[in-house]
């Protein structure tokens, strides 16, 4: 575990963010578009690693508070069009969902506590389906504003075009991705970590384990809802598919993807998932397939995941280049 | 000497089988108990339930003067009890100083903080340095855990149980599966920690040439039931203790 990053993954980060900031500049509504897919699996992928990554709990449920946080900034946006207002809503309604499951779910360990989340997953997924007059049923709610970020008397700026919206999802994706980087870095990191590696070990450390199991859920449900939230402005809908399992399992593919034991490890997962999904959708209908495909060539090819191999392999390699050995 | 741990009458079954069957027992501060007794006498499950691990079915837990009956765990930890297990129990992907400091911070009630780095922890970090230094794994507190020697684990899991600073250790057959001379350094700790520190230690241990030489107060566990306790010298005379768990190896 490097405690510092070397000096050219900070360089390369740097770059990367302003590539980012530069990004609707120089390409298309599309790869904006795109862009922003990404940014948004990627915080749903990292509040789902602190959960499994760090603290070795796996949970399948983590579409049900994508969904909260989606459909709660959809009703919120309908009512009063005020972004922050929808967004924190959302992020707010997700995690006080993930409070009250999370309640229940911490209880258990291993494949209960990933049964538990799948059922309480598909419970959420069923009232999105059938609890029509709230949530529009499977038509779901349409007509969802890009509203501008107001503070009433004080400050109004739209955000209607495409550019500025991926604009406001790419500073609030990269503040969650510096707090993530920051908590699993702090004393309640190295507390989720100890949890992971040995449950009685750190309850006779003095520490109520079933409590922390709860934060993380709650951190993880945090994030998922904002996933959610910042969804359906872009997409102007939102549908029940969002809850569904089959979600769920978007965080958990993409986090294996890039690597469960790396920081960053989800983000570069969040990449390639979308773009091979991007990709494949363009040449067959059975995208999943091809995609279930790659992703299992990926897994088995790249041994702890592909972040895990450029930071571990291919940025020492280039490290030693650099410095001419 | 203070009465530091208390068991009246405990009792722990598990279906049929009685493990510990009306358990009393005192424990005063600062003499190294040496708790004996043939596979399955309930050694184990004496320590489980003084920590919390389990619930006593009957009998009540007196720790510095306080019923401890229902107390969770982790609190009993933050009144001074701790442990170690019988089979290895560390943080085998955090860094050995990880391993150490994580109990310090959960003492200095500094564990959940969100938004402090680590590195900024330095009271806790010097402490955890200090203990690692006792245990001398000093200089290999970068390394992770889990590719130390079977010896050097065991020592890092004693230094696990000591960070919390505690009055009473259950050590659970620390010397397990080592080799002499890594024994030899894991029972000099022991001894060295008895001696300069205010921690009592109470050890499950197989070994009696450990036993003898190390403890204080020997209590002799059969079936569920403490069958005699007292100085090692009057245990190794005692003919009933010698029947059912010296005999052989005294006489060979």
């Amino acid at each position: 575990m490097a405690d510092r990053l070397p000096r050219l993954a900070v360089v390369l980060l740097v770059a990367l963010v302003v590539l980012l900031f530069l990004l609707p500049l120089m390409a298309g509504r599309y790869p904006v578009y795109l862009a922003i897919q990404i940014l948004i699996l990627s915080v749903f992928a990292l509040g789902f690693n602190l959960l499994f990554g760090y603290t070795g709990l796996l949970s399948f449920g983590q579409a049900g508070f994508f969904a909260v946080g989606a459909y709660g900034c959809a009703k919120i946006l309908l009512a009063v069009p005020n972004l922050l207002l929808g967004l924190a809503g959302g992020v707010a309604a997700a995690g006080i969902a993930a409070v009250i499951l999370g309640f229940l779910s911490v209880r258990h360990t291993r494949i209960y506590f990933a049964m538990l989340t799948l059922a309480f997953g598909m419970m959420i997924y069923s009232i999105a389906w059938k609890w029509r007059d709230f949530t529009g049923g499977d038509d779901g709610l349409v007509g969802i504003p890009r509203a501008p970020i107001e503070i009433p008397g004080l400050f109004g700026l739209s955000v209607a075009t495409m550019e500025r919206y991926y604009y406001v999802v790419l500073v609030l994706s990269l503040l969650a991705v510096w707090a993530m980087y920051r908590l699993v870095r702090s004393p309640l990191g190295l507390t989720l970590q100890a949890i992971r590696d040995s449950e009685t070990r750190t309850e006779f450390a003095g520490i109520p384990v079933r409590a922390y199991r709860l934060v993380a859920f709650t951190i993880a449900g945090l994030y998922a809802g904002l996933a959610g939230a910042l969804l359906p402005p872009l997409e102007n809908t939102v549908t029940p598919p969002y809850a569904h399992w089959s979600h769920s399992a978007e965080p958990v593919l993409a986090t294996l993807l890039g690597g469960i034991h790396t920081f960053g490890g989800p983000i570069v997962g969040a990449f390639l998932f979308i773009m091979i999904k991007d990709i494949i959708v363009r040449f067959t209908q059975y995208w999943l397939i091809w995609l279930g495909a790659i992703v299992v060539v990926l897994v088995l090819g790249f041994r702890g995941g592909v972040a895990s191999v450029i930071m571990n392999r291919l940025l020492p390699r280039l490290l030693r280049i650099g410095s001419g050995r | 000497m203070d009465e530091l741990l208390k068991t009246m009458n405990l009792r722990k079954a598990f279906g049929e089988l009685v493990a510990v069957d009306g358990v009393t027992l005192t424990l005063p501060a600062g003499r190294l108990t040496a708790i004996i007794g043939p596979n399955g006498a309930g050694k184990t499950t004496l320590i489980n339930l003084v920590t919390g691990a389990l619930a006593p079915d009957a009998g009540t837990i007196v720790f510095k003067g306080e019923e401890i009956n229902r107390l969770p765990t982790h609190r009993r930890i933050h009144r001074g009890l701790s442990r170690s297990f019988q089979i290895m129990n560390i943080y085998p992907r955090l860094s050995v100083l990880q391993n150490v400091l994580l109990p310090v911070l959960a003492r200095r009630g500094r564990n959940g903080q969100p938004f402090a780095r680590l590195e900024s922890e330095t009271e806790a970090r010097a402490e955890a340095e200090g203990i690692l230094a006792q245990i001398g794994l000093g200089g290999q507190g970068s390394l992770p855990a889990g590719i130390l020697s079977h010896g050097d684990q065991r020592l890092l899991e004693l230094g696990i149980a000591l960070a919390p600073g505690p009055e009473l250790c259950l050590l659970d057959e620390p010397s397990a599966g080592l080799t002499p001379v890594e024994r030899a350094s894991v029972l000099e700790l022991i001894r060295r920690f008895s001696v300069e520190r205010r921690t009592t230690f109470a050890i499950v241990e197989h070994d009696m040439d450990v036993v003898f030489t190390l403890a204080d107060w020997i209590v002799v566990l059969n079936r569920g039931r403490v069958l005699a306790e007292g100085p090692p010298a009057e245990i190794r005379e005692n003919r009933e203790v010698r029947e059912v768990y010296l005999g052989e190896e005294l006489e060979a």
